[in-house]
């Protein structure tokens, strides 16, 4: 029978399937962090149970750490505990942390695909909802709760219902200055936030075949943005070779026996999808957010919705709360609107290729004053990679700091937050109320655009300076 | 933990929609390292003042509006993976949820905290607003074992779906981590065979 990618993958980890019931489903990989653990290693403890597979969990602290003097400790006392108890719960259960001042240290999903754990076929759990990133090698890869982390903990499996498979496929070639980024925004604004929901998304078709892993990832890794549960895409040449010689990847004949199989992993060609939707690569100009939720975008010449275009009551009212909350007018543009703050950084676009792109619009020039620019990479190797291509200078002869790596200013758990009131043009993946810091207003958008709008003081189309 | 009986209760109406985890439970309060005291920092940033003081606005803070039940515009608890959303829910006094969509990571959590979230069809979310427009009093009971919604009393109801595994959970108490660990002879079994332990 034809089957599609994530069957394949779904049903080679099925342990047992019950009637009426959810899968046990076998997880290969299991990624922790200090926020969403500390209470999962609690309830092993209750119950006198150990990790039932270390080798196969992998912890780091990201979410809630400062990024700056990393090597000092932590000034925060409540952030300070939280990464200690990570610290104290992998010593005692056997986990492996890539912890503060390690060179893999890093965001989690940043770290997992750039040391060759994250490989094609495999199930890939954490507690963080951007964990459908790791989608982008062709794995079935999803957020989950505590409660689910300390299942997996315990036992290495899930109980979950099988999703309903959804394909979106995008055709065509990508403009020049249109991002990946872009390209999910503009999915995410054309399906909403609930789109996606109760569906496990594969792309597909020429314009993401075209991507490097980079790019793939930022594409899974907003699934969730959509409502669904992850997001993939069938690996290739440009996985396998991303792959080949990462630290933990199978090496020499066992890389060409992983290879041999990771080629079977593709949806039939008759294989069918419960929903299936296309897009045309050549509609998508550079997006960016207006509102408070990431279905909320707009190409970045267009103007803002008027509120009598809104389709429903609660639309209408919907986009009235969120114009509120951003203080800015329903049919207006956002295009030379001033800014306050610029951040480059998160699981969606901290990896070496964005930061890349942004050096290399940015070499020369020199930020905006009244704009402050954060750069946080994704990871120690990005950090490392970025000073041996000399990108750190270049960023800081143009007014931009980079940082230490860590989650930073995405979700302001540390203190990288945007005040109360201030305009950010974001490369994260939430313009939620409050996100990043208590009133903090949102724009979410390519680290092209944001680098633009860091150099001009206002919004900006990235194409008016490459 | 007890099982989950039949709640009749007065409840709570939030309009909006596309509410997320952030706005349920703001992340500067995920710091700590256990799963109790979040409720009194449900809903945060629309509950209070910068000072600390209530805002006057906003449902939680006015007196006539209680109970066991939340009732929330469509596609409730996206975002974040955050279960510290179902605790704070939870922890603040409710029993269940009811919208016309759930995102699935926060419906998840929720069943795992014995929090019930209650899919409703739109038509039925909505007359339950119009119908608590100036009724405060105004029940719902919700009834897991039969599966029916009802407004009260003897007014419009409507069955909602849930999956018959989480419903025996719900109802007798048990724990996912107690069946996994049943489970470990299979487990077992089935690593031995698996592929990626060839690599």
């Amino acid at each position: 029978m034809s089957r599609t990618l994530f069957d394949k993958i779904w049903d080679s980890h099925v342990v047992a399937r019950s009637e009426g019931g959810p899968d046990v489903l076998y997880i290969d990989r299991h990624f922790i962090h200090e926020v969403t653990s500390p209470q999962a290693f609690s309830g092993l403890r209750k119950r006198g149970i150990p990790v039932f597979r270390t080798g196969q969990t992998i912890a780091t602290a990201d979410h809630n750490v400062p990024t700056e003097h990393q090597d000092r400790p932590i000034s925060e006392p409540l952030s300070r505990l939280q990464v200690e108890a990570l610290i104290n719960n992998c010593a005692e259960f056997g986990v492996n942390l890539y912890g503060l001042g390690h060179p893999y240290q890093g965001i989690v999903h940043v770290i997992g695909p750039e040391l060759g754990i994250t490989l094609p076929g495999m199930t890939i759990v954490c507690g963080d909802s951007h964990t459908s990133t790791h989608g982008a090698f062709g794995t079935v890869a999803f957020g989950i709760g505590t409660s689910e982390v300390e299942q997996v903990l315990a036992t290495q499996c899930i109980l979950k219902e099988k999703p309903a498979s959804m394909r979106i496929t995008i055709e065509g070639k990508l403009d020049a200055g249109v991002t990946s980024k872009d390209l999910i925004l503009y999915i995410i604004s054309q399906i909403s936030t609930s789109g996606g929901t109760g569906y496990f998304v594969e792309y597909a078709g020429s314009a993401i075949r075209a991507l490097s892993m980079e790019a793939r990832m930022t594409i899974c890794n907003m699934s969730i943005e959509m409502g669904a549960r992850g997001g993939m895409i069938a690996p290739d040449e440009t996985t396998f070779d991303y792959i080949a010689g990462r630290e933990f990847a199978p090496h020499g004949e066992d890389f060409q026996r992983a290879v041999a199989f990771w080629k079977t992993l593709h949806t039939d060609e008759d294989a069918v999808f419960d929903k299936e939707l296309f897009f045309d690569a050549a509609d998508i100009e550079p997006m960016i957010t207006y509102g408070t939720n990431p279905g909320m975008g707009i190409p970045i010449s267009a103007s803002i919705p008027s509120l009598d275009e809104m389709p429903s009551e609660s639309d209408r009212l919907a986009l009235e709360k969120s114009l509120k909350y951003m203080d800015l007018q329903a049919g207006s543009q956002l295009l030379g609107k001033p800014v306050d703050y610029v951040f480059i950084g998160s699981c969606t676009n901290s990896r070496i290729e964005d930061l890349r792109q942004v050096a290399a619009l940015v070499k020369g020039r020199k930020k905006a004053s009244h704009v402050q620019a954060l750069v946080v990479p994704g990871s120690q190797q990005v950090r490392a990679q970025a000073q041996a291509e000399g990108l750190d200078k270049i960023l800081a002869e143009a007014g931009f700091f980079l940082r230490d790596p860590g989650c930073s200013a995405c979700l302001g758990m540390n203190e990288d937050k945007v005040p109360a009131g201030k305009y950010c043009v974001s490369t994260s993946n939430r313009n939620f109320e409050g996100r990043q810091g208590p009133g903090s207003r949102t724009f979410l958008a390519s680290p092209l655009t944001a680098a633009a709008t860091a150099i001009l003081g206002f919004i900006a189309d990235a194409r008016e300076l490459i | 933990m007890s099982g989950f009986e039949k709640i009749t209760s007065t409840f709570v109406p939030i309009k909006a929609e596309n509410i997320d985890t952030d706005q349920i439970i703001p992340a500067r309060f995920l710091k700590a390292t256990t799963r109790e005291g979040f409720g009194q920092n449900l809903f945060c940033d629309w509950r209070y003042e910068k000072d600390g003081s209530p805002k006057p606005g906003f449902i939680l803070n006015d007196p006539i509006w209680s109970g066991e039940i939340l009732v929330a515009g469509k596609n409730f608890g996206c975002g974040s993976s955050r279960e510290h959303a179902a605790w704070a829910l939870a922890d603040y006094g409710f029993r269940v949820v009811v919208s016309s969509f759930f995102a699935d990571i926060f419906k998840a959590n929720a069943l795992n905290n014995f929090l019930l979230p209650v899919q409703v069809s739109e038509d039925f979310l909505q007359e339950i607003f119009a119908r608590a427009e100036g009724n405060h009093n105004l029940l719902l009971s919700v009834d897991l074992a039969s599966q029916i919604i009802r407004i009260e009393s003897g007014g419009r109801e409507e069955s909602f779906e849930i999956n018959a595994y989480k419903k025996a959970c719900l109802l007798h108490g048990y724990d996912d981590i107690d069946f996994l660990l049943s489970q470990k002879e299979n487990i077992e079994a089935f690593e031995k065979k698996h592929l990626f332990s060839q690599f």
